[in-house]
């Protein structure tokens, strides 16, 4: 497969693409683009791709995995000159994550984040992503990954994840 | 001086000064990861895990950091696994042990109270220090050490206000661990340079936010703001505890052992 021509604009949103494809490696149901955390890509002129992404907790584990994932769907898609530069500038937040990335974290059974940056800071309940009860509670305010708590559900008493607001 | 050595000298100063805060973090995650299967319930242990994770990542970000202002450059690993114990310039707070004749959770509550609260003050003031990787790093730092001080707010309150042994436990915790407060915010040991031009914070003036909070928290939680005469202490200077040089040969030795390995 060759690299696309045209201006760098087409080859950079073809680049996008590419990227916005590649899964978180913990949260497998959601893409990098759904997290926020794939923050720009750009070719230039002589096909070169630069990739930022953003770590979502300062000690993610994931990052070298993300980089390595994003060097290899390259790598398939005929990419030979291609970086992966980690940015912490702005600092990730789960504002970032988009519409289609909640609906995809609450099919799989992760209750989705709340917004951060509201007009309104209410402490509403989670609703359960299993039986849609709002009648939860929080179990422990860390779960399996730094990004998540874990809850349970008083109605269907099953235990759920919860992606932390951040 | 020539401009060349002035510009040697800033980036020292600055390598200094971030080396400090990053040895702070990463100390305090190696010494909290002991917490991993040994808390009280399994979900301290899972908190106590992912506390160490958040710090050891910042301790990442500031120590790649300040190796890439040294000459010649070092990296992140070369920093953590390759200085001997006097190179180190973390505060003492962050590298005692658990308890003196038995692990105690309250220690780790009242050091994580303690340390979070100073840390959130720190990094909501270098959120806007004049350099941007140190501001950067800030950024995203003060997100997860507030999500560690409520967790410490949390315990501590509960301990405090829990049962009569719980509430003399913390309290003794609280007592020993206070004589390393004010180690946090004496500042002899930053250059003033990097103070005056925006670059850190000056530890003093973070003193009375962290006073503030803390004793907040203590009332709460039916506790006292000690009174204790400070240790002597010395860890901006690479003076340590006895306690550190165990804590270093833990981490360090596979790193010595089999220098370049990969895996």
């Amino acid at each position: 497969m060759t690299v696309p021509t045209g201006s760098t604009t087409e080859a950079s949103s073809t680049a996008w693409h590419i990227a916005a494809a590649v899964e978180d490696p913990e949260v497998p149901v959601v893409t990098i683009e759904d997290l926020g955390i794939l923050r720009s890509v750009d070719v230039d002129a002589a096909g070169a791709v630069r990739v930022a992404i953003t770590p979502t907790y300062s000690g993610c584990p994931a990052m070298d995995t993300i980089r390595a994932d994003l060097l290899a769907a390259f790598a398939r898609a005929g990419y030979d000159d291609v970086r992966v530069d980690f940015v912490l500038a702005p600092a990730w937040t789960t504002d970032w994550m988009t519409e289609e990335g909640k609906r995809k974290l609450e099919d799989f059974g992760i209750a989705p984040p709340r917004t951060v940056g509201g007009v309104v800071s209410l402490t509403l309940s989670l609703r359960c992503p299993q039986c849609g009860s709002p009648d939860t509670r929080e179990l422990s305010r860390f779960g399996s990954t730094a990004c998540k708590s874990l809850w349970v559900c008083n109605a269907c008493r099953e235990p759920f994840d919860h992606f932390k607001a951040h | 001086m020539s401009v060349v050595g002035d510009r040697a000298r800033r980036d020292l100063d600055r390598a200094a000064y971030v080396t400090a805060l990053g040895d702070d973090a990463l100390i305090a995650a190696q010494r909290m990861g002991e917490w991993i299967a040994t808390a009280p319930q399994i979900e301290e242990d899972v908190a106590l895990g992912n506390i160490a994770l958040d710090l050891l990542g910042q301790a990442r970000s500031l120590l790649s950091y300040a190796g890439a202002l040294l000459d010649p450059v070092r990296t992140e690993d070369e920093l953590a696994y390759f200085r001997d114990e006097r190179e180190f310039r973390n505060v003492q707070l962050v590298e005692r042990g658990w308890g003196r004749e038995r692990r105690d959770f309250g220690v780790a509550m009242a050091r994580l109270l303690i340390l979070s609260t100073y840390q959130h003050a720190l990094y909501s003031a270098l959120a806007s220090s004049t350099d941007e990787t140190v501001a950067a790093i800030a950024a995203k730092a003060v997100k997860e050490v507030d999500y560690h001080r409520d967790h410490a707010t949390m315990w501590v309150i509960r301990l405090g206000d829990g049962t009569a042994d719980s509430h003399l436990r913390v309290q003794a915790a609280l007592d020993e661990e206070w004589r390393y407060v004010d180690e946090l915010f004496e500042g002899s040991w930053v250059a003033p340079a990097l103070v005056e031009s925006g670059v850190a914070a000056d530890p003093a003036r973070l003193r009375a936010t962290f006073d503030r909070r803390a004793a907040a928290v203590l009332a709460e939680a039916t506790l006292t703001v000690p009174e204790v005469t400070p240790a002597v202490t010395g860890g901006r200077r690479g003076v340590h505890t006895q306690e550190m040089g165990y804590l270093l040969a833990e981490m360090q030795h596979l790193a010595r052992s089999h220098p370049g390995a990969t895996w």
